[in-house]
């Protein structure tokens, strides 16, 4: 019997691989992009799962939000992204360091 | 019952017309040509807005099922953030037409940056917590890389939105766990679900996450890495907007979730606030201190600055909360202050913003460099000028409620604090003679400049009443 504790260890272990994979990147922004949706879809995998188990369906509609923005803010993330491309011409992750810290 | 919840927030719907059909108007009616009517359309609206949210009845309203509460303290965070919005917007104008990026897409943004704050200060439910967020984020997010031929601008505006995103990331987290062990996304609900007791493992961990979330969005360390690269890539009209009305909104929307929602359980997260707070105003403090780029010392400043406005917070009282409010809506008047300067500072036509370009500068005009001396030391917090009775309210608020220790470090925090302001008086009085910033100031600019530098002074006499204001905002959020 599959629980809600496998649920969020997947959702917790996805999240964590998301959270790594931004800071520990050192290759492209890309990447960074897809670590991000990484860490949002863990937290759909955690709300749909509370969702069916309290038998209650804000854990679902939230999900449903969730999943817009993500898609909203990958499209910003990559237009943005284009636009620091064409005035730096890379977009490796070292290379963004026009400005220090 | 539909029409009562959508009178409740009718504001909000208005902008929301207003952002869509202006965004229209821009794209079909002459592009960037109208871009100096959608500034001033955009600022007026926000200004109509915030006189009719501050004459509206006192009264408490929930709209679409407890998702949307309008209550005072809701009220006092809106009128803040509108009016800090219309002055910004009002005084980047000029800069932007002068620098070649006068587009039409930047007041429609601006105008869905502050709905989103809107939403998030009347949010009462994880969800609309979250959508408020994200609207204000993602336009923000656009915003900092205004200047898409600049390479900092979007540099400033990748970083922002990558450590922007992990960010929501955390903040989500946090809210999946919150609902799953409270049952609920509702603020009432989760109250309901902690009960009187000790508060559930899972919901601690919820309430961390969703904590380190908000961090971000105000900046406290150790939340803060992306403040100063943003403030100082960012273009200064926007640096100003980022430094104002959203960190008002943020803070706001802290103080709404702490309260309403983990409201029983004060010393849980008032433990997490007040390393918060310690954090951010020594960070501030110390690192500001090495700083030559003003627009980056603003940023270490305004780190320190929300340090002193969570110690507030962090007490976890009514008193706490209203010395909060006045000390954000002090910190706001401040900076308006400060970037309408620093938005003026030009050599040769171009902007400047290294301090050392301020040297003599009072010696060659006596009235602006009195006025930013005026705010400097507002900003440092020495008596008399208004900001040191804006970090007298939280201080004693902290006393207040048992956390001493916490004000004696705020106090040493700002003592180490008052050399970097103190330094930019010292270079415009006695710096020595270097070439020198263009004398030419826009009307408004040094218009808002004299009339902050003259609120620091004439306010202390009664703070022009905003005590009274933010004494029923706290007492409508802390019950």
């Amino acid at each position: 019997m599959i629980g809600i504790e496998h649920y969020l260890s997947v959702a917790a272990a996805l999240f964590v691989i998301g959270v790594f994979g931004i800071f520990l990147n050192r290759k492209n922004v890309i990447v960074i992009l897809m670590s991000i949706e990484l860490m949002l879809l863990s937290v759909n995998i955690n709300l749909v799962a509370f969702s069916a188990m309290l038998g209650d369906l804000a854990g679902q509609v939230f999900t449903m939000f969730i999943l817009t923005v993500a898609a909203a803010e990958a499209a910003i993330g990559l237009a943005i992204l284009v636009c620091f491309f064409r005035n730096r011409g890379t977009i490796d992750v070292e290379d963004v360091n026009v400005m220090k810290g | 019952m539909i029409f009562a919840d959508l009178s409740t927030a009718l504001p909000e719907i208005l902008l929301a017309a207003y952002a869509l059909l202006a965004l229209m108007f821009g794209a079909f009616g002459g592009k960037d040509r109208t871009a100096p009517t959608l500034f001033w359309a955009t600022a007026g609206l926000f200004l109509i807005l915030a006189i009719w949210i501050a004459a509206s009845p006192a009264e408490t309203r929930t709209a679409f099922n407890g998702m949307f509460v309008n209550d005072a303290f809701a009220r006092f965070a809106k009128v803040l953030v509108l009016v800090a919005a219309a002055f910004v917007l009002l005084m980047g104008q000029s800069f932007i037409s002068r620098h070649g990026f006068m587009r039409f897409e930047y007041p429609v943004l601006i105008a869905l940056a502050v709905l989103g704050m809107m939403l998030m200060v009347s949010a009462s439910d994880l969800i609309a917590l979250y959508m408020g967020l994200e609207l204000q984020s993602l336009a923000l997010y656009v915003i900092a890389a205004m200047r898409r031929d600049s390479l900092r601008s979007t540099e400033a505006g990748l970083k922002y939105f990558i450590l922007g995103a992990l960010a929501s990331g955390l903040l989500l987290y946090g809210a999946s766990l919150t609902y799953g062990f409270a049952g609920t996304t509702s603020f009432a609900g989760i109250t309901e679900a902690i009960g009187e007791g000790d508060i559930p493992l899972g919901l601690l961990f919820g309430l961390v996450f969703l904590l380190a979330g908000l961090a971000f969005k105000i900046s406290a360390v150790p939340f803060h890495m992306w403040t100063p690269d943003v403030y100082e890539g960012a273009p200064t009209p926007v640096t100003a907007f980022f430094a104002t009305a959203p960190k008002v909104a943020a803070m706001a929307l802290l103080a709404r979730l702490v309260h309403d929602a983990f409201g029983n359980v004060t010393g849980d997260w008032g433990q997490i606030v007040a390393f918060l707070a310690v954090a951010s105003m020594f960070l501030g403090s110390v690192a500001a201190i090495g700083q030559r780029d003003i627009k980056r010392l603003m940023a270490y400043s305004s780190i320190a600055h929300m340090g002193y406005a969570l110690v507030g917070l962090s007490a976890g009282t009514a008193e706490g909360v209203q010395a909060m409010l006045i000390y954000m809506a002090i910190y706001v008047t401040m900076n308006i202050g400060v970037f309408a300067f620093i938005l003026s500072m030009s050599r040769d036509g171009r902007p400047v913003t290294e301090i050392d370009s301020l040297n003599l500068y009072a010696r060659r005009e006596p009235g602006r460099g009195l006025a930013l001396m005026v705010l400097m030391i507002s900003l440092a917090g020495v008596p008399p000028f208004l900001g040191f009775w804006a970090k007298y309210a939280v201080l004693v608020a902290a006393v207040q409620a048992g956390m001493v220790w916490l004000a004696i470090a705020a106090v040493i925090a700002s003592v180490i604090g008052l050399y970097y302001y103190l330094r930019i008086v010292y270079l415009m009085y006695f710096g020595q003679d270097r070439a020198p910033l263009d004398s030419a100031m826009p009307m408004l600019q040094s218009g808002l400049l004299m009339v902050s530098a003259a609120i620091m002074v004439l306010g202390v006499v009664n703070l022009f009443g905003v005590e009274g204001f933010a004494a029923l905002a706290a007492d409508s959020l802390v019950r």
